[in-house]
């Protein structure tokens, strides 16, 4: 059995062997589908996670690795979209398609947390997650807007 | 007359579990109720979708596209797919816009497939071009019979009533009933027929044209949006498939046993593969079910399979891209002609001509295909009904392509449709759904089956590898009196009849036969290339190779006449007018060129307003290493203009600085989202020319994921894309395709006006910009 804690949460996992992606963890076992499967190598960040406070990419990372590390998934972010991060994405209307949305967000939010005046280099070097909708150009406005709003926060 | 509705909303209410509840029983009964109907529940406990007319017999639905309940609450019917163009909030905005609703009192329910709502193959940019009119008359329908019961009501002339915002008032007095308190009388009217209709006149629009968030934001950005990877049915296996590496392959022999030993893996299962042309069927294989995605993987690539590779083993794109451009330097079959194009070429003492080359590209959807089926069986094996939960572009095409798989009749199969994590002509084509179809019926019970990315790559539906000649004979200034083009690609039309060896017609009027160019003498060909692998359609389709093709020659003829690349596309597109559709034998997209004539005017205009946006006379003091480059085109009947600035270093790194698009695709609805779809066509566009290539050999991909085919990310975001609308009034265009087919040649225009490079072969990455 492993133990994980996921937003707040304790689960226990019955049958699930140590080297599953905690991707398909929280997606199958768990049923919380908000993170996304884009690539399964760590190429896109469509399922980045929280580990720590520590962006991570649920696709490549076990679930017997995280031991009682606290994971945060979109989910868990905010209960109801407030997150400063998720106001901005809204204010800018950032999402096409949106499935690649979520992971991008945990991608800023993490960032944001370090560092919550980034350089556009900052966010070049942050934000290398894989949009095919092509909303670059708007999570950059995005990530912006919410750097401004947690600093004054 | 009274349509009922029973369309449920369910893609992005945080609920992705259904239990599904299709029988033959109550399946026919609804199949024959005459309505829209949802056969399945939320393992929440919401409510149960059922019969229409039990659900909700109080209510007004006097269209498939509406109805109205008594506490007034309008819902609109979303029959297209949502994947990122805003569709499934704009149509419904064109409808409550003419129905006069209150845009918060209006709830969007997702139409499973019924072609009783018309064509619902998100392709082809034409939601709006095809709907727009309908989307009125159905407003205006319900907004008639409202104002009619309110007239009734109050026993005054109808000519007296008029809807305004969620209420029926009364013209001479203070009276005003809401559109609720109406239901009731409206339903007992006899509804109008389309002639009676008097619509809105444009000044008093109030959606369309007007910015509006779309209705999923805030559940896209909170995780609780349901895509095809997160649909559900109660007690569904998870299912991963190994198929063959080689498109038309077998498998030989199989060992199961490995796969087996894996926990959570629950069977294996054989698919077959496709006789005669692909189509929409399976390619075949070993499916592997498990309890959840990851055992079902493991179990995949730990089966031992002997594959039967077939005749397309062979295949390897080195040598079909050199047999492509030996195609194009012999005559081929002309699909117009005007003057001695070829005569006149071979008199001349001046002559340009150039050879381009595109690869192969993988569309790549963010989100895999994935779909999840239910299928039941009776004793005997029949099938009795099948439930697909999938995002997919075309839930019709779904039905069509399930139900003979099943023995099924099309219109019997249930195809509910989430949001698509993009779709870029993917998604309409539905060969993963008729694998969890079979998986589903073989398991007897619900299956989800899950591309991974690797299977998404090495399996599509290829865009085709790509040659193209360009030759030119031209006056002492420049100008060409006679221009030749031959295009060969393998066609879409192989997909769907094996003998198809051509270009057809509506492809070469993506870029290649449409030429507008104000020339004498044009001959304009196509060669044979067969196709040894699925070929598709992409975002944009033929136009990604025409237009490169066609609008980089126009900037080697300016070069060659030494003239200003935007003069010389104005002088060569000539006097504004409309071509002649007819005379040139081009289908026009099968619109009709009254509402939507070629008009050179139109082209010219968006080449114009880029240019001026990007103040293109600094071009010529630009310094080595930077540049400015034009072009422009007409596709999906709209209008684009594109000027990008690029600096490329002395090593030869490419940044694109900024982008200026100039969009004239008519009436728009929702102009934030027409600019959205701008600035993705640019960046996805840019992904395809730097990066964009798939390769072959010995019939295999060799691209395996976004390692290998790779993306342009933040970092090489251009800084800036400008996009500039027109304001028109003319019929609603294309906007989701038409931004694509003017970027490419404008960019590698600009590397060449920075370095003297001329791009000749995509991608750009494949070629050494450094300079001294």
């Amino acid at each position: 059995m492993i133990k994980i804690h996921v937003n707040g949460r304790d689960h226990e996992l019955n049958d699930v062997p140590e080297d599953t992606p905690l991707l398909w963890v929280l997606r199958d076992h768990l049923g919380l589908t908000g993170t996304k499967y884009g690539c399964g190598m760590s190429e896109c960040g469509a399922c980045t996670v929280h580990v720590d406070g520590q962006a991570v990419q649920a696709c490549v990372t076990s679930v017997g690795e995280i031991g009682t590390s606290k994971v945060t998934t979109i989910e868990g972010l905010s209960t109801d979209g407030s997150h400063p991060v998720q106001k901005a994405w809204k204010q800018h209307n950032v999402p096409q398609c949106g499935y690649c949305q979520v992971g991008q967000i945990m991608m800023a939010a993490a960032m944001l947390n370090e560092n919550n005046d980034p350089s556009d280099e900052d966010i070049d070097t942050a934000m290398w997650n894989i949009c095919r909708c092509g909303t670059y150009p708007r999570i950059r406005a995005a990530i912006k807007s919410a750097a401004q709003e947690m600093r004054k926060q | 007359m009274s349509v009922p509705q029973t369309t449920r909303d369910f893609q992005s209410n945080g609920s992705s579990m259904f239990k599904s509840s299709v029988n033959r029983r109550n399946f026919l009964q609804l199949a024959t109720s005459g309505s829209l109907v949802l056969l399945c529940k939320f393992s929440d406990g919401q409510e149960v979708i059922a019969q229409a007319s039990a659900v909700d017999p109080q209510h007004f639905a006097p269209d498939l596209f509406v109805s109205i309940a008594p506490d007034g609450t309008v819902t609109c019917v979303a029959h297209r797919s949502e994947m990122g163009t805003g569709i499934r909030t704009g149509l419904p905005r064109v409808l409550a816009d003419e129905l006069e609703a209150d845009w918060e009192r209006v709830s969007i329910a997702q139409a499973p497939g019924d072609k009783r709502l018309g064509d619902q193959n998100t392709d082809g940019s034409n939601s709006i071009r095809f709907f727009f009119d309908r989307m009125r008359e159905a407003g205006a329908t319900a907004r008639t019979l409202l104002e009619q019961a309110a007239a009734k009501t109050w026993g005054v002339p109808a000519s007296e009533c008029y809807a305004d915002n969620h209420t029926v008032k009364h013209r001479g007095s203070d009276r005003s009933l809401g559109f609720g308190e109406l239901v009731a009388t409206a339903k007992t009217l006899d509804v109008p027929t389309k002639d009676q209709l008097k619509l809105k006149p444009r000044s008093q629009w109030r959606y369309i044209g007007k910015d509006v968030p779309i209705r999923d934001l805030d559940n896209i950005v909170a995780g609780r949006a349901i895509f095809g990877i997160d649909a559900r049915m109660e007690n569904q296996l998870f299912a991963v498939i190994a198929r063959p590496p080689v498109v038309g392959g077998k498998v030989s022999s199989v060992d199961e046993t490995a796969a087996r030993a894996i926990p959570g893996v629950v069977d294996v299962v054989k698919i077959p593969g496709f006789e005669g042309a692909p189509n929409f069927q399976p390619l075949g294989g070993v499916a592997v079910l498990a309890t959840s995605t990851w055992a079902a993987w493991q179990g995949r690539d730990a089966l031992q399979i002997a594959w039967d590779l077939g005749p397309n083993a062979t295949y390897d794109t080195d040598v079909f891209a050199q047999q492509l451009k030996e195609t194009v330097n012999q005559p081929g079959k002309t699909l117009r002609e005007v003057g001695q194009a070829v005569d006149v070429i071979a008199k001349s003492g001046k002559r340009v001509s150039a050879d381009y080359a595109v690869p192969h590209l993988s569309h790549a959807p963010m989100e895999t295909t994935c779909a999840v089926a239910n299928v039941s069986t009776a004793a005997d094996g029949r099938v009795t009904a099948c439930h697909i939960l999938t995002a997919t572009q075309n839930p019709q095409a779904v039905q069509s392509a399930v139900g003979p798989a099943l023995g099924m009749n099309p219109d019997d199969v249930l195809c509910n449709v989430t949001l698509l994590g993009s779709g870029f002509g993917r998604k309409s084509k539905p060969d993963y759904c008729v694998e969890a179809a079979l998986l589903s019926r073989h398991a007897g019970r619900p299956v989800h089956v899950t591309w991974t990315r690797e299977d998404d790559l090495q399996h599509d539906y290829y865009h085709a590898i790509a040659a193209i000649h360009c030759e030119a004979a031209v006056d002492r200034d420049g100008k060409p009196e006679a221009w030749l083009q031959r295009v060969a690609f393998p066609t879409i039309g192989s997909t769907f009849d094996a003998r198809a060896n051509t270009p057809a017609a509506w492809e070469a009027e993506m870029g290649h036969t449409d030429l507008p160019f104000d020339v004498p003498n044009l001959r304009l060909e196509v060669g044979e290339a067969r196709s040894h692998i699925r070929t598709g359609w992409l975002r944009a389709v033929c136009h990604i190779q025409q237009n490169f093709a066609v609008s980089s020659f126009v900037d080697e003829l300016a070069a060659a006449a030494s003239r200003d690349p935007l003069e010389f596309w104005l002088e060569l597109l000539g006097e504004d007018r409309q071509l002649d559709m007819q005379a040139a034998g081009l289908g026009n997209r099968g619109a009709d060129p009254k509402d939507y004539p070629y008009d050179i005017g139109r082209l010219k205009n968006v080449l114009r307003r880029a240019a001026e946006s990007a103040n293109w006379s600094r071009r010529e003091k630009m310094p080595n290493g930077k540049g400015l480059g034009i072009a422009g085109a007409r596709s999906f009947l709209g209008y684009t203009g594109h000027v990008i600035e690029v600096d490329v270093a002395k090593d030869g790194t490419l940044t694109v600085e900024n982008v200026w698009v100039a969009l004239d695709s008519g009436t728009i609805v929702s102009p934030d989202r027409v600019r959205s779809q701008l600035e993705g066509a640019s960046i996805m566009a840019l992904t395809q020319a730097k990066y964009g290539k798939i390769t072959f050999k010995n019939g295999r991909a060799q691209q395996t994921n976004y390692d290998s085919y790779r993306m342009v990310k933040m970092a090489d975001t251009p800084r800036s894309i400008h996009v500039d609308i027109v304001d028109s009034q003319a019929a609603p265009a294309g906007v989701g395709e038409t931004g694509i087919a003017s970027f490419a040649p404008a960019l590698c225009n600009a590397i060449f006006a920075a370095t003297g490079k001329r791009i000749r072969s995509l991608p750009i990455a494949d070629h050494d910009l450094s300079w001294t």
